[in-house]
């Protein structure tokens, strides 16, 4: 098993658009840490059971600066706009946790809770809006992309009215095959973007996360603009890209399964917030989009699983195979279950750098999923179902677009 | 049990606030954990647990009675 699986390509193909690839469940089985082949020819080792996965993902030797060699990149366009701008996604502590905890107090449970009632009032009014105009419509581009989109540009203070411009440029960002010289443009002018948003609000500091580290940060010397800049090109790409695609490929999850769907629906809005709440955390399992493995370069030799892992070598977590360990998850993981319990799943990654923003994207996604199914029950997929194009070639899995009808 | 936090080590995701708010809570300045209580009572235990599971930091320890 091992030798024929030895050094196999990766990422590697899906069969089943909702599953992760086969051959990564058969290596969790038969040979859990074992290596493959990326882009540049390296053979970094692949993690994909879930205890292993979290052991490294919690160990300080095995590192997330993408600057040291041996580090395995997820391609060239990554490669080449990771190198310019850094941001604390790829530091070590104790720079990591400098630079987080400037940014720990907006993303606090209170504060984000505190947000709920626009964030459902956004969510209405998008819903509004559809009613009005009628089905069929592309719930991608009308509901899943702007509803995130919204919600972090008021809390980072960016204005909507510039979405076309910053989409655009994370979509260049996030996917694989746009060209390394493609990638750093786009890249380089969203920060200079910033850069420009950020001056503005020296001038004149605005009550929003990025006024407030220009007031906390910037005036008091501790930051640069362009580290600011780096910071905000991160949270922009990262508070709208993940949300929206759980929304539009969750949503589409639950149209094939009709069963859960129908629970969900009965649970709709602040009937049963916690099967909602449950909903949220058993689709970001299932579907763990954040697909293309968390990346990390060992500092020193660590035994992973029973197998030396020497310094110097790249790993890759698969969390997408971990979080469909049947050692770990009651029932048969393979299944979309929304009344799992799933809270333990590792799709916002694990260690010092799980995901800073994910109190909002539960919020935003418990309102979405307890609203959208409720107000609009007869939804259904308007094109068949052979015909939706997902993004196998996006650092973030999902939908290009969803036609439904209602 | 105690319940004890290394707030040095703490990331502020929010992950023992959710799974047992009447223990965890955040300081309002920075986001980072701070204990409600360090004795939860018979009926928290199950937060806790699921609190000091899910951490991603290994911030949170339980020391049993």
């Amino acid at each position: 098993m091992t030798d024929t699986l030895d050094a196999a390509a990766f990422p590697m193909q899906r069969i089943c658009p909702f599953d992760p690839p086969p051959e990564l469940g058969l290596r969790r089985a038969d040979a859990p840490v074992s290596r493959v082949r990326i882009w540049d020819g390296s053979t970094p080792w692949l993690i994909t059971r879930y205890d292993d996965q979290r052991a490294v993902l919690a160990d300080p030797r095995f590192s997330a600066d993408s600057r040291k060699p041996g580090f395995p990149y997820q391609g060239p366009a990554l490669k080449a706009r990771r190198d310019r701008n850094r941001a604390f996604i790829s530091m070590d502590n104790p720079e990591h946790d400098k630079f987080r905890r400037m940014l720990t107090r907006d993303f606090m449970i209170k504060r984000i809770e505190a947000l709920r009632p626009r964030i459902q009032s956004i969510v209405d009014g998008l819903i509004d809006d559809l009613l009005e105009q009628g089905p069929p419509a592309d719930l991608v581009s009308t509901f899943a992309l702007p509803v995130p989109s919204l919600v972090i540009c008021e809390l980072l203070g960016v204005p909507y009215a510039d979405h076309d411009y910053f989409q655009q440029r994370s979509r260049l960002m996030i996917s694989q095959l746009t060209t390394p010289e493609d990638a750093v443009r786009a890249a380089d002018e969203l920060k200079q973007y910033l850069v420009d948003l950020i001056k503005v609000k020296e001038k004149e500091p605005t009550d929003d996360l990025l006024g407030r580290l220009v007031v906390s940060q910037l005036q008091t010397g501790s930051l640069t603009v362009e580290a600011i800049a780096d910071m905000a090109v991160l949270l922009l790409v990262a508070g709208h890209e993940t949300t929206a695609n759980m929304i539009g490929l969750g949503t589409l999850a639950l149209l094939r399964n009709p069963e859960q769907l129908a629970l969900v629906r009965a649970a709709g809005d602040n009937t049963d917030p916690a099967l909602i709440s449950n909903t949220v955390e058993e689709l970001l399992r299932y579907l763990t989009i954040v697909h293309t493995g968390r990346r990390r370069v060992a500092t020193e030799d660590v035994e992973v699983g029973g197998q030396l892992i020497r310094a110097g070598e790249g790993v890759i977590v698969a969390n997408d195979a971990g979080n469909r360990d049947a050692s770990i998850f009651d029932g048969d993981p393979d299944q979309l279950d929304v009344q799992r319990d799933a809270r333990h799943h590792i799709a916002f990654g694990y260690g010092i750098h799980q995901c800073l923003g994910q109190p909002l994207a539960r919020v935003e996604l418990q309102v979405v999923y307890g609203t959208l199914y409720r107000r609009l029950p007869e939804l259904a997929l308007a094109i068949p179902f052979e015909d939706v194009r997902f993004k196998h070639d996006m650092i973030v899995y999902g939908v290009h677009e969803l036609p439904l009808t209602w | 049990m105690k319940v004890l936090i290394d707030q040095d080590k703490c990331v502020g995701s929010g992950q023992c606030v959710l799974a047992a708010p009447e223990v965890f809570d955040q300081r309002d300045e920075d986001g980072i954990a701070i204990l409600l209580t360090d004795s939860p009572t018979e009926d928290q235990l199950a937060g806790v647990r699921q609190a000091a599971r899910i951490c991603p930091a290994l911030a949170i320890e339980l020391v049993e009675a």
